[in-house]
């Protein structure tokens, strides 16, 4: 069923979902975190796997050894790797940021799975580094990058502030939590509108005869498959007629004939608009550019994709 | 001697008597009155846990029911005092463990409070009934849920697992721990602070849900107030509300969602069954959609938090202009002088005003927020008695307003973001400004200064402010006058901070008299040498002055060196033992 080199990037014999979280955790990891997720046990995957449900869903079972330790006591030694200017530069705070902030006793419990069914699920215009990476940041106290004033301060009244201000510890005096809670707010109203911000891209995505729109954040993701996999959950709602003639499979991972049959298969078509204005085929391209270049996505009836993928159409003859 | 009342009258006497100040009054004026008072006591405050032993407090008062105990000092808010520190509580609890079976609350601020502690608590207080943690840390869920589990049969309707600011939290509701504390669904509990917006809550999410918790929160009739956790989704709230229609304070989980009819006139709804609220907090991710559910319950807010919520000023407009009761806003300061125009012509009962800053890093300013705000709101409400605002910019003339407009002012916090800001339009240091404040404001008793200030400003200060209790200073003054100022002008003063003024030996060791009438003194990033600690420790046995240092040992530089950071506080009980690596208190020679 599967033709391997048009498939490349969706990667149909790659392996299930859980060792993909930590290949995504660990590619996405911005260069200021200090690594220790290296520590992330398997059970940390799985919590920190991606599950985009609808919203009011609910958030799978949590693992009984996830315990919660508080923030003063374990996280006072990683606070060394942060900054708070780093924190804001983070790229797509919520998952990183949750990884990061696991260390190896376990103990930790994250908002990640509730909190991104809430952001994801509602498909929010802001973009939303979710609760998490507030959990990161706010228990660690980061200091923030350290300029410490001369212990005699000169009392020279034509001080200025300098353009390009390091920060000084405790200074504006606000309480950590706030300071990380708003710094993590403000991350979202840069990004709200989509723009291509450092922090995350989302696009939008149409489906044909939905009667509304998603949004989805693109960095969140490494690769097409896991494109391809919250999309399906996110647009399920719409094509359970189609699904349940194929035979539902266990929705942990996903199956081959299940992701094909919805987005290649039978009915629809994955494309995206590109930076020129073209309706593209998803897949073609390297994931890395395809972020680059998308700007929004449509789920299309295999029926309007005539000129599109000629290829896909044929699957889509073939199939039926 | 012949006593006029026999001590049981004056027992049953002193039983109206509440205050702390009027207490201490009443224990001096003799020695009966000292013992029948020391019996007769049941609540105490320790402002600083330093400052006296356990053993003393115990001796003193042997019946205590209720404890409240303070650690760090205040600028350990904002990472000034180094982890390790001390303000362990576990000493504390141990001594009343054995003292105090039959104590009811316990209510601590910046400890360090250790699972093991609250696993001590847990087992030694029969009738435990109250636990107030505020800013503190070290502990987890394990010691909460050993809390839960130990006491829950005895919590009585004023019981109260309260929340949790600051650096450490828990969340009450353990995912699997949950299952085998059933029993304390909280049940008896009047006020339930499934707190921290940071932590544990998708456990608290997932579990809370029906199918786990049917009954959740339990038709509690006493439930008197409810603070969720921001992952809790905002299409539970409608469901919850109408289980708890008689809450008087709520917060608010996650305020967002897609916009869905049906979930809005559900929650509208809610809201208009709520007939005691009158404080709202939470609004965390807020969606302005779904603002207008919230209305109906306006009429009777008195209080409003939405320091998290990233909304603009119309919409904060429209929502805080419903609130015709207001006394209490707290606000970022999206609200601009726009928005503060529009709470003063709508909210003439306000009395307390905090605007925090939505980007204190960056150096720019992004809202229109201005000195002008604030002269609106000391205009337009006359009860204004409380203010905490951070802007980026000031004048002397508007501080002067502000003054004039508000002689009733108390607390009165001003930030200036940048350190040492000159008056916009005069370009002068902005003494003249806090002057008026203090000259004006005779009830003062907090100010916090901030914009470019010389000695000047303290001779106002230590000339007027005869009230004021706690004074915060930071990058201003010229030298020791200014110190000195201060130490020697204000009368009632109990706590002082300062951080990176040019202050040095001179007004500290000229003053040290004052240090041992006022419960503490931080200076760090000033100029006083290790010599003059040395000094002060040794003259003034009942001080205890603590340097601390992470750059190593003060005596292995000269003496004349300026020590990083010196807190200064009386205490009875001697110097403390437990101090960390790089903290030295300096000894009187024995």
């Amino acid at each position: 069923m599967s033709i391997p080199l048009e498939h490349d990037y969706i990667g149909l014999s790659e392996a299930p979902s859980m060792e993909r979280a930590s290949d995504k955790i660990s590619s996405a990891s911005s260069s200021t975190i200090s690594s220790e997720s290296e520590k992330s046990t398997a059970l940390n995957l799985r919590e920190t796997e991606l599950r985009l449900g609808l919203p009011g869903s609910e958030s799978p079972e949590r693992k009984p050894q996830l315990g919660v330790s508080l923030f003063g006591k374990d996280l006072e030694d990683k606070t060394n790797g942060y900054s708070l200017g780093s924190l804001k530069g983070f790229v797509s705070g919520a998952k990183r940021g949750f990884s990061d902030a696991i260390d190896g006793s376990g103990k930790w419990v994250f908002s990640v799975n509730g909190g991104s069914e809430v952001d994801l699920g509602k498909g929010a215009k802001s973009c939303m580094p979710g609760p998490a990476m507030k959990d990161v940041a706010a228990p660690s106290s980061p200091k923030p990058v350290q300029e410490k004033k001369p212990q005699a301060s000169a009392a020279n009244e034509h001080a200025s502030a300098p353009a390009a201000k390091a920060q000084v510890v405790g200074w504006p005096p606000i309480r950590s939590f706030r300071k990380n809670t708003m710094a993590s707010s403000a991350k979202n109203n840069e990004d709200a509108e989509g723009k291509s911000g450092l922090g995350c891209l989302y696009v939008k995505v149409s489906m044909d005869g939905a009667p509304y729109l998603r949004k989805v954040d693109l960095k969140i993701y490494c690769n097409y498959m896991e494109l391809s996999s919250a999309l399906e959950k996110m647009f399920s709602c719409f094509t359970i007629g189609q699904c349940g003639s194929h035979g539902l499979p266990g929705r942990d991972g996903l199956t081959e004939s299940h992701l094909m049959d919805l987005l290649h298969g039978s009915e629809y078509v994955l494309t995206y608009e590109d930076k020129d204005g073209d309706w593209m085929l998803v897949g073609d391209v390297p994931w890395e550019m395809f972020t680059e270049s998308c700007k929004r996505l449509r789920i299309m009836k295999g029926s309007e994709a005539i000129g599109l993928a000629p290829r896909a159409m044929e699957k889509c003859k073939n199939r039926n | 001697m012949a006593y006029s009342f026999p001590e049981e009258v004056l027992e049953h006497v002193f039983s109206f008597i509440h205050t702390d100040k009027d207490r201490n009054a009443i224990s001096l004026v003799c020695k009966s009155w000292y013992e029948v008072e020391r019996w007769s006591r049941r609540r105490i405050f320790i402002g600083n846990c330093y400052a006296v032993s356990p053993g003393i407090v115990i001796r003193r008062f042997p019946e205590l029911r209720s404890v409240a105990l303070k650690g760090k000092p205040h600028f350990a808010d904002f990472n000034l005092v180094p982890d390790g520190w001390g303000g362990n509580v576990y000493p504390w609890i141990a001594a009343m463990a054995m003292a105090y079976p039959m104590l009811e609350e316990l209510r601590l601020k910046r400890m360090v409070v250790t699972d093991e502690s609250l696993e001590l608590i847990s087992r030694s207080f029969k009738n435990f009934k109250v636990l107030v943690l505020s800013s503190c840390e070290g502990f987890s869920t394990d010691g909460l849920a050993a809390i839960a589990a130990n006491c829950s049969g005895r919590f009585s309707e004023e019981s109260r697992i309260s929340s949790f600011d600051l650096l450490s939290f828990a969340t009450f509701f353990l995912s699997n721990q949950t299952k085998r504390y059933n029993r304390f669904e909280l049940k008896p509990a009047c006020e339930v602070d499934i707190g921290s917006p940071i932590s544990l809550i998708p456990d608290f999410a997932h579990h809370w849900c029906p199918s786990t918790f049917p009954a959740w929160p339990p038709r509690c009739p006493s439930l008197r107030t409810l603070r969720l956790n921001r992952a809790v989704p905002l299409d539970r709230l409608p469901n919850l509300l109408r289980r708890a229609p008689q809450l008087v304070e709520l917060g608010t989980g996650a305020y967002s969602a897609e916009h869905r009819p049906e979930v809005f006139s559900s929650l509208a709804g809610a809201f208009s069954n709520c007939k005691e609220l009158k404080s709202l907090s939470g609004f965390w991710d807020v969606v302005p959609d779904y603002l207008p559910a919230v209305y109906p319950a306006c009429s009777g807010i008195t209080s409003l938090n939405l320091s998290y919520a990233t909304i603009q000023s119309p919409d904060l407009i429209k929502l805080v202009t419903q609130c015709q009761n207001l006394q209490r806003l707290w606000v970022l300061d999206y609200i601009e002088d726009s928005g503060l125009d529009a709470l003063a012509a709508s909210c003439k009962d306000l009395q307390e005003l905090r605007v925090f800053p939505s980007e204190p890093y960056d150096m720019e300013g992004n809202v229109a927020l201005t000195e002008q705000g604030l002269v609106s709101v000391s205009e337009g409400c006359p009860k204004l008695h409380s203010v905490l605002y951070f802007c980026r910019q000031m004048t002397n003339a508007a501080l002067v307003s502000i003054a004039k407009n508000r002689p009733n002012m108390t607390r009165f916090r001003l930030c200036i973001i940048e350190p040492r800001t000159r008056d916009y339009q005069t370009l002068e240091p902005l003494d003249v400004g806090f002057g008026a404040i203090v000259e004006h404001c005779k009830e003062l008793h907090r100010l916090s200064l901030s914009g470019l200030l010389t000695d000047r400003v303290f001779e106002y200060i230590g000339t007027h402010a005869k009230k004021l209790e706690m004074l915060s200073v930071a990058f201003a003054g010229d030298g020791d006058l200014g110190l000195h100022h201060v130490l020697s002008g204000c009368k009632s003063l109990r706590k002082l901070e300062i951080r990176d003024c040019p202050f040095g030996d001179k007004a500290l060791l000229a003053n040290a008299a004052k240090l041992e009438t006022m419960r503490s003194l931080w200076m760090s990033s000033c100029s006083v040498s290790f010599g003059a600690c040395k000094l002060l420790g040794q003259k003034m046995p009942r001080l205890n002055v603590e340097v601390m240092d992470e750059r190593g040992r003060p005596d292995s530089r000269p003496e004349s060196c300026s020590v990083e950071k010196l807190y200064i506080y009386r205490s009875v009980a001697g110097p403390r033992s437990d101090m960390p690596r790089f903290v030295w208190t300096m000894k009187t020679p024995s």
